[in-house]
């Protein structure tokens, strides 16, 4: 059955991706011996910068510009590594990215008007997915504001809605206060980005530097919740009871540190865990109870499974539109408990049985001692029995026509790196693709933008990531299109002078809206076609290496190539132009109402048609009765 | 079990008196699609808070959704719905209407009868003020509307529970567990 060539090359040799490490070495010994500043007279600017390393913060990313001057004037004098970027919405992501595989709070700053502005898409992009992120900005002279001087904008009042929380700082002393409140906000509770707007003033005044490691006096502010032993109590019984149960995991899990706890619960009870894009990692993908990824592009036996469950325990996941299908016809035997940090997540989208206010660890481990321990391995025997149906349309099964699938190339890196990659996906096709088919059995081994799906996401997060991980193997997964987004990070890259190795899944089309065209918009392939640049020749254009890979028999080698090189290199994967992601639940379709791939002709098509459990709709072709745009 | 119904509900929110609070709240509104039908905010005994009272119509999911929401802005202290406990609920009116002599008297009566001050008059014009509830306001405002109005304004509801208070202790410190359910 296997098509994959016979002797595949292996990554022997783990290979070395160092940041230029010498440097960042020699700041970490400074910061760790830097002197004590309190109580002398500062600048704002110096204020700043020691606040920012007493908030243990080893690298920004950031731009210049006229009304964030003082600041980086001040910069040299502290040991924090300053990445130039090009675009401050690179920025923005390096942060994210950083915060992502870190774990800890990351740092963009830019200066006032469209430096600031330029920060937004990052910024949303890391409160939809609670992101734990501070963005500092320059701002005019305070008694300027409000009189539209040369590049002041409102960023307080444009970045409102899509912030956890924000600030705008006008005298000296406040710089440090806020600041420490700022990084208290952004990492406690449900983690989100804060914005600090420092005027120019601000920064330039002096004032002693006053700073207090406890936790800041915020009155108005509950990051904690306990859970309520009622909640846990009327849980337990729900899942004691449960006879086709499903676990629903979320990125609650990784950001609670909560992996091990599932992983014990799951095993207790005998639990399938099925997982939400950004859950991917918080349970291994090898284990024999991780079902997969759940949703419009979830496989046919997780979505399944759900709409056939008797019980639903969602943990720290927040019932996305993405995930759910149409709500009406949501799980419809199910009930379901909700453990979830943030209450307004509750009953927002799916009402819930049961919910349990807290921190996912915390709430596990509440829940734990309560728990009995399970047999559920005739619901697991009918989940897996769905598989087969599966394996037969997947795409991994046809025969190697000499084409280029974007499947195989994720499977194969899958393997060339094995399954250890820290990959960093864009949005689209090859987003799915490597979600479907890259298994991670860690946390935070894959950093992709989830909620509010930003193209251009992948290139500066990875650059993030390599300085929160510098051991780690990054790999950017990304499409022509979101590539060419934030493309001139590559200088960024260069000019770092460190490894992050980057696979362009190239298939001269914004995929994934040719793919709704193809699918709902009658073939009418409007504005998808799109042409690019000669990747490799960008790549060496920037001093990197690069190559071009056109058929799977060298899609190993080249991956060897690339754990082989000492810097960044870019790979050029033409793949199959108008291949699409499947199965696919149409928007606002019942979740089990899938689009699926047609068997190949040589496939075995045994299990035609999985049988379904009693009332559920059988299986049929729902693109013309329910594509909508959504 | 909660009520699907769409009732207009009152809720009292403590704020810290902070620039922009009133922004943030409006702004949490307006992206939640929330369907305010007044607000009102001003000083309260304490220093540095403000005290809002908001009408919203909503059901009472989304009342809950609401209160947690609102707790999740920074500078808010306190949320409370009080829509099925007793109250006061008061809106003021300023209602400028004609006033030609002939028609004095008779407007004084109907003042009288609404419990409204004549707060200004002039040759040809009075100034009615009415501190009551909506439904009060609407019927004098009907009232006068027949005499002809020049002007007028009110204000949104402000709202106070009957009793004795619950101690105010939450004004002062971050509690560790949020009692939202």
């Amino acid at each position: 059955m296997s098509v994959l060539p016979k002797e595949l090359p292996t990554a022997s040799n783990e290979p070395q991706h160092p940041v230029p490490t010498d440097a960042l070495q020699a700041l970490a010994q400074q910061r760790a011996t830097f002197p004590d500043h309190r109580g002398e007279v500062l600048s704002g600017a110096q204020i700043m910068w020691e606040s920012l390393l007493r908030e243990g913060v080893e690298v920004i990313f950031g731009y210049p510009g006229g009304a964030i001057m003082p600041a980086y004037d001040a910069m040299i004098e502290y040991p924090i590594h300053h990445v130039l970027v090009r675009h401050e919405q690179g920025g923005s992501h390096m942060a994210d990215g950083y915060a992502r595989a870190s774990g800890r709070v990351g740092v963009c700053l830019g200066t006032s008007g469209p430096g600031a502005t330029n920060l937004v898409t990052g910024i949303a992009t890391a409160m939809l997915d609670s992101i734990p992120m501070v963005a500092i900005t320059g701002q005019v002279h305070a008694h300027l504001l409000g009189s539209d001087a040369f590049q002041e904008i409102d960023i307080t009042g444009v970045t409102l809605p899509i912030t956890k929380h924000n600030y705008l700082v006008t005298r000296v002393e406040d710089i440090a206060p806020t600041l420490r409140e700022a990084f208290y906000i952004a990492r406690s509770g449900r983690p989100g980005p804060v914005l600090v707007d420092i005027c120019k003033n601000a920064q330039q005044d002096k004032a002693p530097f006053v700073w207090n490691d406890a936790a800041p006096t915020l009155p108005g502010y509950r990051p904690v919740h306990v859970p309520k032993n009622d909640d846990i109590a009327k849980a337990a019984a729900l899942i004691n009871s449960a006879k086709r149960p499903v676990i629903l995991a979320g990125q609650g899990i990784i950001r609670a540190n909560a992996s091990d706890l599932l992983t014990q619960f799951a095993e207790t009870t005998g639990m399938p865990i099925a997982m939400t894009l950004l859950g991917i990692g918080s349970f291994p993908a090898s284990h024999p109870l991780n079902l997969g990824m759940m949703g419009m592009h979830g496989e046919a036996w997780v979505n399944n499974a759900i709409q056939e469950s008797d019980l639903i325990v969602a943990i720290g996941m927040r019932f996305d539109d993405r995930v759910t299908g149409r709500l009406a016809t949501y799980a419809p035997y199910a009930k379901k408990i909700h453990i979830e940090l943030d209450p307004s997540e509750i009953n927002k989208n799916v009402k819930v049985d049961v919910a349990i206010i807290a921190d996912c660890r915390a709430a596990l481990t509440e829940l734990m001692p309560a728990i009995q321990k399970g047999d559920r391995s005739s619901w697991m025997g009918r989940i897996n029995s769905q598989k087969g149906d599966s394996a037969v349309r997947d795409i991994q099964s046809l025969p190697d026509s000499g084409k280029l699938f974007a499947a195989h190339v994720i499977h194969d890196l899958w393997r060339a790196t094995s399954g250890n990659a820290l990959v960093v996906t864009d949005v689209g096709q090859h987003q799915m693709w490597e979600a479907q088919y890259y298994k991670h059995d860690a946390p935070r081994m894959l950093l992709t933008s989830g909620g509010l799906g930003t193209m251009g996401f992948a290139l500066p997060a990875a650059i993030g990531a390599r300085f929160a991980r510098p051991q780690a193997d990054v790999w950017v997964v990304v499409g022509d299109g979101g590539f060419q987004m934030t493309a001139c990070e590559l200088t960024t890259l260069a000019q770092e002078n460190i490894k992050v190795n980057i696979a362009i899944i190239n298939n001269g089309y914004l995929g994934m809206v040719r793919q709704w065209q193809q699918f709902f918009y009658g073939g009418r392939y409007v504005a998808t076609p799109i042409r690019s640049p000669d990747f490799v020749k960008l790549a060496e254009a920037h001093g990197l290496e690069g190559r071009r890979v056109t058929t799977r028999a060298e899609v190993m080698d080249t991956v060897a190539w690339a754990h082989s090189r000492p810097g960044s290199v870019l790979i050029d994967f033409r793949v199959e132009q108008e291949d699409s992601v499947y199965p696919m639940v149409p928007a606002g379709a019942d979740l089990n109402d899938m689009i699926r791939r047609t068997p190949s002709p040589g496939a075995v098509a045994a299990v035609e048609n999985t049988p379904n459990t009693a009332g559920l709709p059988s299986q049929h072709n729902p693109i013309f009765e329910t594509g909508e745009d959504e | 079990m909660t009520t699907r119904k769409h009732i207009l509900r009152t809720f009292v929110i403590f704020v810290e008196d902070r620039p922009g609070v009133l922004n943030r709240a409006a702004s949490l509104f307006r992206r939640r699609g929330y369907n305010i039908e007044s607000l009102n905010v001003g000083q309260t005994h304490v220093d540095g808070v403000s005290r809002m009272t908001v009408v919203i119509e909503a059901d009472e999911d989304s009342a809950r959704r609401i209160e947690a929401n609102l707790y999740k802005l920074v500078n808010v202290l306190e949320v409370k719905e009080i829509t099925h406990e007793a109250r006061i609920e008061r809106e003021l009116a300023l209602i400028k209407v004609n006033a030609p002599p002939e028609r004095r008297s008779e407007l004084m009566q109907v003042a009288d009868v609404y419990g409204a001050r004549i707060v200004d008059m002039s040759s040809n014009s009075m100034i009615f003020e009415l501190a009551g509830s909506p439904d009060r306001i609407a019927g004098l405002k009907q009232v006068l509307g027949e005499h002809g109005i020049q002007e007028m304004v009110q204000t949104g509801s402000v709202a106070m529970s009957r009793g004795a208070a619950p101690p105010m202790a939450h004004l002062g410190h971050r509690p560790t567990d949020l009692e939202i359910q």
